[in-house]
């Protein structure tokens, strides 16, 4: 297979421009004759359904929760780049272009990136239009913060409460065109699979959450909005029913399996404290601007922080990294921090925490400032770990976060399948090996406002609207695979809980397939992820029916595709024999323990195809060529 | 610790539903509601019981899913708390905790402690939005906000949309909800061009989708978990006013 990612030739500030004007287009009056099914409502898939609506599809949204305001785009905090220089500090369109591709650590492709940056700015004029109330100055201009790995104040945010006001204008720009009719939501309907007539995204099989009935539903095209899957490792900032089931089923009907090991752990997270939680809760990077990372330089000081005075404190990231200090980026972060805890510095009960300390910036700037900075976020902490972070530093630890792989996809958002779309975290696009703060928010609208509504006309043009109906033999046969696979979960009647299982995997995965990798712990993952999938289909437990409300059996269908995903993730991780970004593999370090690339070998995309159950996936790899920015080593000191 | 559960139960929609009782050991301070109920129903499906069935998915009080009434009031005593960040180290070790779902009519159980919240849905779809086009608009900066008017529907536009000031309102009334989204709105200056519209017309949904009117009763400030002030309906109720006497005109 040839992978083919329609990346535009050319000057680079004008490929996008170049390329949108040579699209196919569909006529106004006949949009409306074409449906399009988007799966997912977050940023991705909420701007997409809103702004296809609008053109003049036919659009149907789905999403596991009972409101497509509640997609967890909305617990994201920190901000949203945008390359406005509203400040002046010297940003612009090449610069965040730039450090994308710079803290990507050069995995990702210069084509789309250098788009990302170009749209960054009119979703913040989108957004406003809509009424999201971005935090201003008293002047009325927009406020701007600094976020990890960049040098200028570009990212915008309301409060602690950013990716919740952005999705409130997607999910209010959504019911807007419902009120109109263009556009229908199902809510608590969740998508079990792919359906492809000669071999298109033609439909989806989706399961009712609250009857149990499965529903066929068919379109012009198909696109993937689903989210990340951060929570095969069971704790995750990601919400309880974040899930890889869609994007797995759809690489099982062919889509391609980009980068799966490229997951990001983020640095800032309250410390995991038991087994019995059922996620681990982010504080924003944003934290970073204004407070502090220290360790004690002793091993095993138990002091509390406030007694331990100024000369026994390590500012390992202001002592490592003096040009960015506490804004590097996430991965270099996590594992600091991971390397501090190793060394018998870390804090707190389990030796497995470092402080974040506000006490410099409160003395500085004043309680009141640093309240209206952070407040909710303040307060988050205290409601949680039961510490006032005004009067003593907040605890944290890296946790797993956002995952940068997903389902392959060409410059227009294509898969290999055609007609198949994926956007948002779902795909694998923009952040190569390491994904920038406040760069997922921008990625998820970019795609769902301005790239996907003009590509996915060119591949419409080439259809015949209405071509495929539910009633279509491909709809049933894939019904009867998936009753099939859910009948048997219902009736192994063994011993274990779906839980039970979600935790032996996430846990063989943090250790083994975490922060750190090496061949070792990878080859020894690769051995027992069969072990519990075996496991998990002779020994599970379930309760009640398949055809009801039924909890239980919804994690279970998650769970078995998770455990499928587990294994293309951590193939990749072992076949990706240097380290970038996120991906640490400890054979690959330099003297001080920074990640080593390896340009001339992996400067690839590997994109798995699926082979059938039990087979080995086939790697296809899609060459990386660096045209304007020249791929050098990663230096934040 | 340990904790006694009286947990509303009920198999579907119209089945009669009734309290069955719990008892949970080895809970840890730390651990949330949630996470309680995670471990109860992990026993219970080991005994081959049907778990308590209820809703969440952020786990972190922002996504609005989760929601029962805990100990009478919605989402637990503690004020400016969502019912997934509760602690179980604010309760007292061995305490009877009573928990149930919310209870409106607009808001039917469909099973345990989970309610249908789609009206909420359609008195959004009645005019909680600009009507902006998606695609190119003037910068972001052409129209400046002065900071307290932004401040405010930042305030008003925190509401997670979870339903507790229907559940806690003597007249289940949804009159909180739709006041945080006016207020967000109207207070911008993007938004304010469609306000006497989205008043009239959000008010009016509100009241077909089967919630009931306020009267001033003010429960719903109470459990809000965001902090939405009662000072929005007064607003509300104005915006109200305004456009109707001018649709009279
Ligand atoms: C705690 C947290 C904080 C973050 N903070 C920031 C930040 O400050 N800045 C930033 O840029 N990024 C941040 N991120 C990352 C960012 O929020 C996400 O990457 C982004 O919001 C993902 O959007 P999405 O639309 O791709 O997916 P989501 O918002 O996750 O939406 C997924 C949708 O798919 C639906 N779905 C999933 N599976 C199915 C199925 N099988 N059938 C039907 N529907 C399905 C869900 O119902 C949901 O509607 C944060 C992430 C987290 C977890
Ligand atoms: S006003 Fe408060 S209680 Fe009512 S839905 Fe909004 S957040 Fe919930
Ligand atoms: S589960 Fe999201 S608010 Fe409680």
């Amino acid at each position: 297979m040839t992978l083919d990612g329609k990346v535009p030739s050319g000057p680079i500030e004008t490929r996008w421009a170049r390329h949108r004007d040579h699209l196919r287009l569909i006529s106004p009056a006949n949009k409306r004759r074409y449906t399009v099914i988007v799966v997912g409502t977050g940023l991705g898939g909420g701007s997409a359904s809103a702004t296809l609506a609008q053109l003049g599809y036919n659009v149907l949204a789905f999403c596991y929760q009972d409101s497509a305001r509640r997609a967890h785009s909305i617990a994201a905090q920190g901000g949203i780049n945008a390359a406005k220089n509203y400040v002046g500090d010297g940003d612009s369109v090449y610069r965040l272009f730039y450090e994308t591709v710079k803290g990507g650590d050069f995995r990702s492709r210069e084509s789309n990136v250098y788009r990302l940056a170009e749209l960054s700015g009119n979703i913040i004029d989108q957004c406003v239009a809509q009424g999201v109330p971005f935090q201003r100055e008293y002047s009325g201009e927009l406020s701007t913060r600094s976020f990890g790995g960049a040098l200028v104040s570009r990212t915008l945010f309301c409060r602690g409460q950013t990716g919740q006001q952005l999705l409130l204008g997607c999910y209010q720009a959504m019911m807007r065109q419902a009120s109109e009719g263009r556009l229908k939501v199902f809510p608590k309907k969740e998508m079990l699979d792919l359906v492809l007539v000669d071999g298109e995204a033609k439909g989806i099989l989706v399961r009712d959450l609250t009857t149990g009935e499965y529903e066929a539903y068919a379109a012009d095209a198909v696109v993937i909005a689903t989210g990340g899957y951060a929570s095969v490792f069971n704790l995750s900032t990601n919400a309880v029913g974040s899930n890889v089931g869609a994007i797995m089923r759809c690489y099982k009907k062919g889509a391609l399996m980009a980068n799966p090991c490229y997951t990001q752990i983020h640095p800032t997270c309250i410390p995991f404290a038991g087994w019995f939680q059922s996620k681990l809760i982010l504080m924003s990077e944003s934290l970073r601007n204004d407070g502090r990372v220290w360790v004690p330089k002793k091993k095993g000081d138990k002091r509390p922080p406030n007694e331990i005075p100024e000369s026994d404190r390590d500012y390992y990231l202001e002592r490592k990294y003096p040009s960015y200090g506490n804004l590097a980026p996430r991965d270099i972060s996590s594992r600091a921090a991971k390397e501090a805890c190793d060394d018998g510095r870390g804090v707190g009960p389990s030796g497995y925490a470092v402080y974040l300390d506000f006490r410099d910036a409160i003395q500085r700037h004043g309680r009141k400032v640093i309240e209206e900075r952070y407040g909710n976020l303040f307060e988050l902490y205290d409601h949680i770990s039961g510490e006032d972070p005004y009067a003593q530093p907040m605890k944290i630890y890296p946790a797993s976060h956002y995952a940068m792989g997903g389902l392959w996809v060409d410059y227009n958002l294509m898969s290999n399948i055609p007609g198949l779309f994926v956007i948002g975290e779902a795909n694998f696009s923009d952040h190569g090996a390491n994904r920038l703060g406040a760069s997922a928010l921008m990625q998820g609208l970019a795609d769902g406002y301005f790239v996907l509504p003009y590509t996915i006309g060119d591949y419409l043009a080439t259809t015949q609207p209405g071509k495929v109906k539910p009633d279509n033999l491909e709809f049933q046969k894939v019904k009867e695979e998936d009753e099939a696979r859910i009948n048997r979960l219902i009736s192994i009647k063994g011993s274990r809980t779906v839980l039970d299982f979600r935790i032996e995997l996430g846990r063989l995965l943090w250790e083994n397939v975490g922060m750190a990798r090496s061949e070792e712990s990878l080859t020894k993952a690769l051995e027992e992820i069969p072990r519990i999938r075996e496991a998990f289909w002779s020994d599970l437990k379930l309760t009640g029916s398949e055809k009801d409300l039924n909890q239980q059996l919804e994690r279970a269908w998650r769970l078995s595709e998770a455990l499928d995903f587990a294994e293309v993730l951590t193939l990749d991780a072992r076949e990706r024999r240097e380290s970038c970004g996120a991906h640490f593999r400890v054979e690959h370090q330099t003297p001080d323990g920074e990640a080593l690339r390896n340009d001339a070998e992996y400067t690839y995309v590997a994109a798995w195809e699926y082979k059938g159950e039990g087979e080995k996936p086939e790697m296809h790899k899609e060459p990386l060529t660096f045209e304007v920015v020249q791929p050098t080593v990663r230096s934040y000191k | 610790m340990r904790f006694h559960l009286k947990v509303w139960r009920q198999e579907g929609p119209e089945a009669p539903g009734r309290f069955f009782d719990y008892d949970v050991d080895d809970v840890i301070p730390e651990m949330s509601l949630l996470e309680m109920l995670d471990k109860l129903n992990e026993e219970l499906i080991k005994k081959g019981t049907p778990p308590i069935v209820f809703e969440s998915d952020c786990r972190e009080g922002i996504c609005g899913t989760c929601g029962m009434v805990v100990n009478g009031s919605a989402h637990g005593p503690q004020p400016k708390t969502t019912t997934c960040e509760i602690r179980m180290r604010h309760f007292q070790d061995g305490e009877t905790i009573t928990i149930e779902p919310f209870r409106a009519a607009a808001f039917p159980v469909q099973k345990d402690l989970l309610v249908e919240r789609a009206g909420l849905d359609k008195v959004i779809q009645a005019g909680g939005y600009t009507s902006a086009y998606t695609g190119t608009h003037a910068d972001a900066n052409a129209i400046l906000v002065p900071k307290d008017d932004q401040e405010y529907a930042m305030d008003a536009a925190a509401c997670i949309g979870c339903g507790a000031c229907v559940a806690a309102c003597p007249n289940s009334s949804a009159m909180l909800f739709v006041a945080a989204k006016i207020a967000h709105l109207g207070t911008l200056p993007q938004g304010m061009p469609e306000e006497p519209k989205r008043a009239l017309s959000m008010t009016e949904v509100m009241q077909e989708e089967g919630f009931g009117a306020c009267s001033n009763h003010f429960e719903c400030q109470a459990v809000c978990p965001k902090g939405i002030q009662v000072e929005t309906i007064a607003r509300l109720n104005r915006a109200f006013l305004k456009a109707s006497l001018k649709r009279r005109a």
